[in-house]
């Protein structure tokens, strides 16, 4: 429930265009608050307790909570819609591997390993999953200690579990300086965890039996200035989950309910037993609102389609993705290689060279950059012209890779032909099936051509 | 601080739509609330169906963990439907792909009769789609909807280019009409307009057209959630109707679910899960592994 500009007004000194903000007026430093272009301290004339107030309107209705440091950090909050298409989802889950100081040394490495070294590229980014989540279940605390050094010394983000708070803090002394997040935090054991957690300030994960238990914690450890909180409302299975998901972030955006701005964190683990079902629940957390979620295990099959699902609901629906202006080598194409040409619209680029890749054909396939349209949207916009696609294939360097100077261009703009074979000069255009579909039909035959 | 729990409540309804008729009714759609929202004041009357996708023609694409679950009924689609019918399905889905002039470009009449003869050998009501090529299809519907007369089948796609002479058949002999439009809220708003000048609006489905994770998907997942918002809370008549996701044939076509089993099941089945909590009516699939998976991890 974001503060108006015209609400701050009021709470401002409203002095004659003193204009020691750097504003004109009370009224232009105010719309400027509002929306996030300047910050409170920019007035001096306010008292600490408006100051305070003002300062704690205007924080994000969802805490930022940053676990882990450095390169492999995770930030999770700030969320500003509950629903993808209202606006976008901000800052994708962290996902975590679940480690006992149960297991054997060696599914402790290859968990570890699994995390570090499980990296799939896909449309030009790299996916992976960037956290260990460290469960004290042995009973023996130095196991605990040895298995927290192991896992601290991989400088990935972590979060510790433990029910036996000497353990939980004992673990955190030996990575403090890592930012773990400590969980869990309860109504049982918050007034002896507030003394520890003080000392050498970390996330913690506050969990309740319920959204109402929550509550008086996450009010308690803010009284105290420990703000830094994930919520864990103890949903027992994936229908109680999606009541408790919804009901924060509606609480937190919609209500302006503070004690419930935080960031969730979900274990689909412990909610399924089967390893595609809990890749499965991991998948709707991710549609719904989890800022963390905990998986027993994975492997390449499993986490891919998550990283991937995760990637897609996390983009921004207000832009399309693009990839890069170049050409891609798909297989490996020599000199005899069929050329095509397709736009940079991501789902577009990522199809073309799926159907072309299904082919076993080595091809080099040129993006033209369209904005981020798709190949007949970009024609009519104005950017996947003839002498568009011609500039782009010449500057590409591609002349220098085949003999053949053929190129393929897809059937929906046959129209830039002429065009395109003007602006190429020595080059023959070649006019493609009009759908990616058709490439396995044609693209075979094709090379065939190309040979003699 | 007081906590208030954040229930809604809702003026709009999905409209509820019969399909199959006797025995083999069933109804579709019908909420006033958003998907699994049983928190929110409002009812679900009729679950989300979960349809099994068979070929008219024996697959050309050979995924064996894909085709294994059916044997040797692939090659013969009525077998293939039965088969489906023992995985737990609330209908089935026949495609008649081999009528698309790209594949076999199989005539009006045979596809129509096979159409009939599957409909006395199954159990469950039936969903029929053509291929897609709205020019062909603007034969083989009609056909399909004059020779199945009074069976109140789903048949679609029901496409801006074909929809006079499609949906008149499919009013006139008592069916009732996927309306497909490619990925976007006003051109899927304008074909039910138009249609629904001379079709009652209880008599048709929609068909934003599913993508699959990776390949869209986004796109699908954001349409379903605002069409279903903007039926469910501003009450929009023309996005009221239950929303169909077919997308079993989409998730299966990537290299991804082909490569691997595991991953496969796990393609289809978060695409499926996702436009499910998006706010599908029907999931059409095409393994039954995937099925039985998402229905064990909603719990319901």
């Amino acid at each position: 429930m974001p503060i108006s500009g015209s609400e701050i007004v009021k709470m401002l000194p409203g002095r004659k265009p003193c204009k020691d903000c750097g504003f004109p007026t009370c009224f232009a430093f105010a719309m400027k608050l509002a929306t996030g272009g300047a910050t409170v301290d920019k007035c001096p004339y306010l008292s600490p307790e408006v100051k305070a107030k003002l300062e704690d309107l205007l924080a994000p209705a969802i805490k930022l909570v940053t676990i882990g440091t450095g390169d492999n950090k995770v930030q999770v909050g700030n969320e500003e819609v509950i629903y993808r298409h209202e606006k976008t989802y901000v800052h994708p889950p962290g996902i975590a591997i679940l480690i006992s100081d149960k297991e054997s040394d060696a599914k402790v490495d290859e968990k570890i390993k699994k995390v570090k070294e499980l990296q799939f590229p896909w449309v030009g980014l790299t996916l992976k999953a960037e956290l260990l989540a460290l469960h004290y279940e042995s009973g023996d605390k130095n196991k605990f200690l040895a298995l927290v050094n192991k896992a601290s010394a991989s400088n990935l983000g972590m979060i510790l579990i433990s029910q036996d708070l000497d353990t939980l803090f004992a673990a955190r002394d030996l990575c403090a300086d890592k930012k773990p997040l400590l969980y869990p935090i309860t109504k049982e054991n918050i007034d002896q965890a507030i003394p520890k957690i003080k000392e050498k300030p970390t996330p913690v994960g506050v969990r309740g039996a319920s959204i109402e238990e929550l509550i008086p914690l996450t009010m308690k450890l803010k009284e105290v200035g420990v703000d830094d909180a994930i919520l864990d409302p103890g949903s027992k299975n994936l229908i109680d989950a999606i009541r408790d998901q919804t009901f924060i972030r509606r609480a937190a955006l919609k209500q302006g309910f503070r004690p419930l701005g935080y960031p969730t964190i979900a274990f689909p683990c412990f909610m399924a037993k089967d390893g595609l079902k809990e890749a499965l629940t991991a998948s709707a957390f991710i549609n719904k609102f989890a800022a963390l979620i905990v998986l027993s295990d994975f492997d390449q099959y499993t986490l891919l389609p998550l990283l991937v699902q995760r990637l897609n609901i996390y983009t921004d629906p207000r832009f399309p993705m693009a990839v890069e202006e170049k050409y891609y080598e798909i297989g490996t194409p020599d000199e005899n290689a069929p050329v095509l040409i397709t736009s940079n619209w991501a789902l577009t680029y990522f199809i073309v060279s799926s159907a072309i890749e299904a082919t076993k054909v080595p091809s080099y396939l040129c993006v033209k950059d369209a904005e981020g349209l798709g190949v007949l949207t970009g024609w009519a916009a104005g950017k996947f012209t003839g002498d568009q696609v011609g500039a782009m294939v010449k500057k590409s360097g591609i002349e220098n890779k085949v003999k053949n100077k053929k190129i393929v261009i897809p059937g929906r703009v046959a129209r830039i032909k002429g065009e395109l074979e003007d602006a190429l000069p020595g080059w023959e255009v070649v006019i493609g099936p009009r759908e990616a579909a058709g490439i396995g039909a044609f693209l075979p035959d094709y090379v065939k051509t190309l040979k003699k | 601080m007081e906590y208030k729990a954040p229930k809604e409540a809702y003026k709009g309804n999905v409209r509820e739509v019969t399909i199959g008729k006797g025995d083999k009714a069933l109804k579709i759609g019908g909420e006033n609330i958003l998907p699994l929202h049983f928190f929110d004041e409002g009812t679900l009357p009729n679950p989300p169906r979960f349809v099994l996708e068979v070929l008219d023609m024996e697959p050309t694409e050979k995924t064996p963990h894909l085709l294994e679950p059916f044997g040797d009924a692939i090659s013969d689609p009525i077998k293939w439907a039965k088969k489906c019918e023992g995985f737990g399905v609330d209908a089935i889905c026949l495609t008649l792909i081999s009528t698309d002039p790209a594949e076999k470009d199989a005539p009006a009449e045979g596809a129509a009769q096979l159409v009939k003869r599957m409909l006395g050998e199954l159990k469950k009501p039936l969903i029929v789609y053509g291929s897609g090529d709205d020019k062909k299809d603007a034969e083989v519907l009609p056909k399909v909807a004059q020779v199945c007369a009074g069976e109140n089948l789903l048949i679609g796609p029901v496409q801006k280019e074909n929809y006079e002479v499609v949906g008149k058949a499919i009013l006139d002999n008592g069916h009732v009409a996927i309306a497909q439009s490619p990925l976007d809220i006003n051109l899927l708003k304008e074909l039910n307009v138009k249609l629904c000048k001379f079709l009652p609006p209880e008599r048709v489905v929609i068909d934003p057209l599913s993508s699959a994770l990776g390949y869209g998907i986004e796109y699908s997942f954001s349409l379903i959630e605002r069409v279903k918002q903007i039926g469910v809370i501003t009450k929009d008549s023309m996005t009221m109707m239950p929303i169909i996701a077919n997308l079993g044939d989409e998730c299966w076509k990537t290299k991804q679910a082909k490569e691997n089993k595991t991953q496969g099941l796990l393609w289809e089945g978060m695409t499926a899960l996702s436009l499910y909590l998006a706010g599908a009516n029907i999931l059409v699939l095409r393994h039954p592994e995937t099925l039985k998976l998402i229905k064990d991890t909603i719990g319901r």
